[in-house]
């Protein structure tokens, strides 16, 4: 079980992230818990600065845009 | 269009070939297009049942002219813009700039402000990150006017198609303005008006990703993904903007116009900046109506200062602001802003 959150004040990059991320993680039968975290607050001290940002089990992974599919697997894989 | 190179190195030839073939065609394409616009204004125009120098055949021919040809301009600008843009990040921006001298620290930020890419709804993070990591909150204020001020996307539209004169004086006082404004808001000391959980954050932690890197190829597909994104958004607004242009330029008399906006109407110059602030597009909506405006004779003074308050200054920025800075604070940007913006619009209807 990985929990993944997706850090974005909740605009449509963001809503295609989560989606894109549920999407590889059934592809690969990974069970994750993906969270959205929208409040300025939190983004800022997970320290992402450009949105969506993902992290895994507590670790970012990534900022700024769409993730690139085979980097997500990848990441969700590990 | 995810996976086709990356997994295998041994053969990334075939569909990066296909990039470097496509997108200077795309270009080619793009151009041909464009040079055909007056041609196929006309031949529209000509076809409809109105005369072609009547208010509706001027109106009509401005909007059937300007709809492809801003589209066309668009399209080529956002995809550079996206390329050039996939250099820079927010994270490298904001390692740069808390080591700057001070003076030194507000027209860089001023020019990472324009080319480094960030959306309005980021901007929230974004400037809690800048705060947080130790740049000066005036610096911080420089970089977040400068990109959409002087964003490359508006400057390129209003190069194509208002002409390069009118374009470098808008960067070259657009980009001061940012600067300058940035130098006073830092000077006032304001940092006890960010809200309080702002003023509680010290040194936040910073998000150490591992370095990007990115081939050729995949800066083109950022430029691709950009346009796609950008134009699928901007689109309305410039037809909204260039039927309010097609309308201006057909309708409206020089004589009115050179009594509303003309550069002897002193008070026009503040009258277009409380009238522009509350309006909010993008640059490529206000352009085909800057374009209307100067065509029938308004004071380039006024139409600057119209033109700068409606893309610098946004309600609803300021809404998305608010969640970081007091109204006192709002103010006071909106004011040191505006004031800048004013004195551009008086100095340049004073010399021409």
């Amino acid at each position: 079980m990985k929990t993944v959150k997706v850090y974005g004040p909740g605009c449509k990059r963001c809503e295609t992230t989560a989606a894109m991320i549920s999407d590889a993680a059934a592809r690969l039968g990974v069970e994750v818990d993906v969270e959205k975290v929208t409040d300025p607050k939190s983004i800022a001290m997970a320290g992402v600065m450009s949105t969506p940002g993902i992290s895994v089990d507590g670790k970012l992974v990534h900022a700024g845009g769409l993730p690139d599919g085979t980097k997500l697997e990848a990441w969700l894989a590990s | 269009m995810t996976t086709e190179t990356r997994a295998d190195p041994a053969r990334p030839a075939r569909a990066d070939l296909l990039w470097y073939v496509g997108i200077p065609l795309a270009a080619i394409v793009l151009w041909f297009l464009y040079s055909q616009l007056i041609p196929f204004s006309e031949w529209v125009t000509s076809r409809l049942p109105v005369a072609r120098h009547s208010h509706a055949g001027e109106a009509i021919a401005f909007f059937v002219y300007d709809v492809p040809k801003v589209l066309l301009l668009l399209t080529g600008i956002v995809f550079v813009t996206g390329v050039l843009r996939s250099w820079f990040s927010p994270e490298k921006t904001r390692a740069i700039l808390p080591g700057k001298r001070e003076i030194a620290g507000y027209p860089l930020a001023a020019l990472l402000g324009v080319f480094t890419p960030f959306c309005s709804c980021s901007s929230v993070p974004l400037f809690i990150g800048f705060v947080s990591a130790g740049v000066p909150l005036g610096v911080t204020f420089s970089f977040l006017i400068a990109g959409p001020m002087v964003g490359p996307v508006g400057l390129g539209l209003l190069y194509g198609i208002v002409g390069w004169k009118v374009a470098t004086i808008y960067l070259v006082f657009g980009f001061s303005i940012a600067t300058v404004s940035g130098f006073v808001l830092g000077r006032m000391g304001l940092e006890r008006y960010l809200q309080d959980w702002v003023q509680a954050l010290n040194a936040g932690p910073v998000g150490d990703l591992p370095e990007e890197r990115l081939t050729l190829v995949d800066r083109l597909k950022i430029g691709v993904e950009q346009v796609r994104e950008i134009v699928g958004k901007v689109w309305i607004w410039v037809i909204v903007g260039i039927s309010i242009g097609a309308l201006i330029h057909g309708y409206v008399p020089e004589a009115t116009m050179l009594r509303i906006m003309g550069g002897e109407a002193w008070w026009s110059v503040p009258a277009a900046v409380v009238v522009g602030v509350p309006m909010y597009t993008n640059a490529a909506g206000v352009i085909p109506v800057v374009e209307a405006l100067l065509g029938k004779g308004a004071a380039l003074g006024t139409t600057l200062a119209f033109m700068m308050s409606v893309i610098a200054l946004s309600l609803p920025e300021m809404i998305i602001l608010k969640q970081v800075l007091t109204y006192r604070l709002i103010a006071i940007f909106i004011a040191v802003v505006a004031a800048g913006i004013l004195a551009t619009g008086f100095l340049f209807n004073f010399l021409l």
